[in-house]
Parts: C-alpha cells; structure tokens; sequence
C-alpha cells in the first residue's frame, strides 16, 4: 500500500462564534478568535490517498487529476472567501480547523470514491505552521 | 467523529549521548560527534497530536489554549534551556531523541484532559524526528 499526498494552499477568514452562547462565554472559549470582524489564514490543505501502483503507469493516482479535484471541489470553493459567511457548510458549523478538516473530507470523498481505485486516507489542514488538524474518515 | 488536533512546539536544549555500560572508546564509536564530553544542542520541534470527537458546541477536539498549557507545565517548563543529561528522568538512560520522545509522551499521556494522545513526533533537526505512540 502506497500513501501519496498531494500539498494545496488556500487562503480564508473566518471566526469562532456558538451562537447559543453570551458573547462573555463565547470570548471566553474562543478567546480573539470571536472577533466578530473576522481574522484569516494562509491554510495549507493536505490530501493523502492510499492504494496500490497502477502495473501499467506506476501511479496511485495521477497527481494532475488530484490536483484538479482539490481545486474544483475545495479551492474554488473557499479560496479568497470568508468561510462563516460565503461556504454553505459552515452556516451553522463553526469553521475550526477540525471542523475544516471534516468538510474537505466531505468534498473530496465522491470524487475519489468514484474514480475507483485508490481511497482517501487523511486529510490534514495547516491554520499555521505550528496548527493543524486531521480527519481520516473515522465516525 | 474523530479527528486529530496537531500543534507543535520548540525547546532548546543540550544532551550529550554517552552511557556508562560501554568504554570511552565503545562511547565513541557508537555515538561519534555526538558523545563530546561537553556536549551539543538542538532546536527540538515537539509535535503533540490529540484525538478525540469533535465537540459540537465548541468544534474542537481539544482546546488550543488548555494544550498550550500542559505542554508547557509539562515539557516546555522541564526541558527547555535544558541540559537533558541533568534531567532525572534521564539519570540512567541516554538522552537519544527516541528516548525523548519516549518520555515526552509519558508526560503528555495521563495529564491531557480530554481527548486522547495519539502521537508525539520529536524533531531532533530537520532531517531526523522519531515518534512515539505508546
């Protein structure tokens, strides 16, 4: 079994706020990131999909239609665009980075399952260099 | 559903790898550079990787700030500006960066409050890290 990643970045506001909650409680969970205002990132999105080489091209996948399912199925989504308030999943959903994780998850799954062959394995999403969370899938 | 919360971290700190079960020479020709008597420092990036449900009030596995401070109370606070030989965890086993991360997750393990520990990766440079999960 061979895992391969291929790396996208994309950049969003967004911010942290239940709306259940008083504002006291919601800036004291999510601290500035309840700024109302919004804040953003330069996230890096990390898709890994696992399976064997195809015999005739070596390839799990062939990286350029990769690529082109990450652009169309989470890029053109929510590059450049505030994810509270413009990407549908999120309406409701507050957009940490696990959340985030899930929903490119979400995305990216049909394309992949419906290529056939290889699976999705992990997707990691990078806030910061130092942040990041990852959904494999798991209920 | 589960999802994992990775956050990393870095401390500064020396060790010089040597162990008294071998002779100087045996020290050196296993540990080379890295067995000078005054020993050497690193940049260490400690990677920390919780798992847990995503909690649907606050979306988080674990919150940032609860983790910043355990590790912090935890490893920062012990290790960083750290000589790791002088460490007492480390009085009778070579300060290797397995080792280290063997007992970085040690620390980690019982202490986080919620949510479970799934990995720590120790970074020794940029070309070496270890990981340890259990």
């Amino acid at each position: 079994m061979i895992f391969l990643t291929r790396r996208a970045t994309f950049s969003a506001s967004h911010y942290y706020w239940n709306p259940a909650w008083t504002e006291e409680k919601n800036k004291e969970v999510f601290g500035p990131c309840a700024n109302r205002n919004g804040h953003g990132h330069n996230y890096t999105l990390e898709v890994t999909v696992a399976g064997e080489p195809d015999p005739v091209t070596g390839f799990v996948v062939d990286l350029k239609w990769l690529k082109s399912v990450i652009e169309r199925e989470v890029l053109d989504a929510w590059d450049h665009r505030h994810l509270n308030l413009e990407v549908s999943e999120f309406a409701a959903v507050i957009p940490t980075t696990e959340n985030i994780a899930i929903a490119a998850w979400k995305r990216l799954e049909p394309s992949v399952i419906q290529a056939g062959g290889a699976r999705l394995s992990r997707v990691r999403i990078y806030e910061t260099p130092e942040i990041f969370a990852e959904y494999r899938g798991e209920a | 559903m589960i999802a994992y919360f990775g956050r990393r971290y870095t401390i500064s700190a020396s060790h010089r790898l040597h162990t008294d079960a071998l002779s100087a020479e045996e020290n050196r020709a296993t540990y080379g550079k890295c067995n000078n008597p005054h020993g050497h420092g690193h940049n260490y990036v400690v990677e920390v990787l919780v798992a847990g449900a995503v909690d649907p009030e606050t979306g988080m596995v674990i919150n940032l700030v609860l983790l910043d401070e355990l590790v912090h109370a935890q490893v920062i606070e012990r290790f960083d500006h750290a000589n790791l030989n002088l460490d007492p965890l480390f009085a009778n086993r070579v300060p290797t960066t397995e080792n280290l991360s063997r007992e970085v997750f040690a620390l980690l393990r019982d202490a986080l409050p919620n949510g479970k520990l799934e990995r720590v990766r120790v970074e020794e440079t940029e070309n070496n890290f270890f990981e340890c999960n259990e």
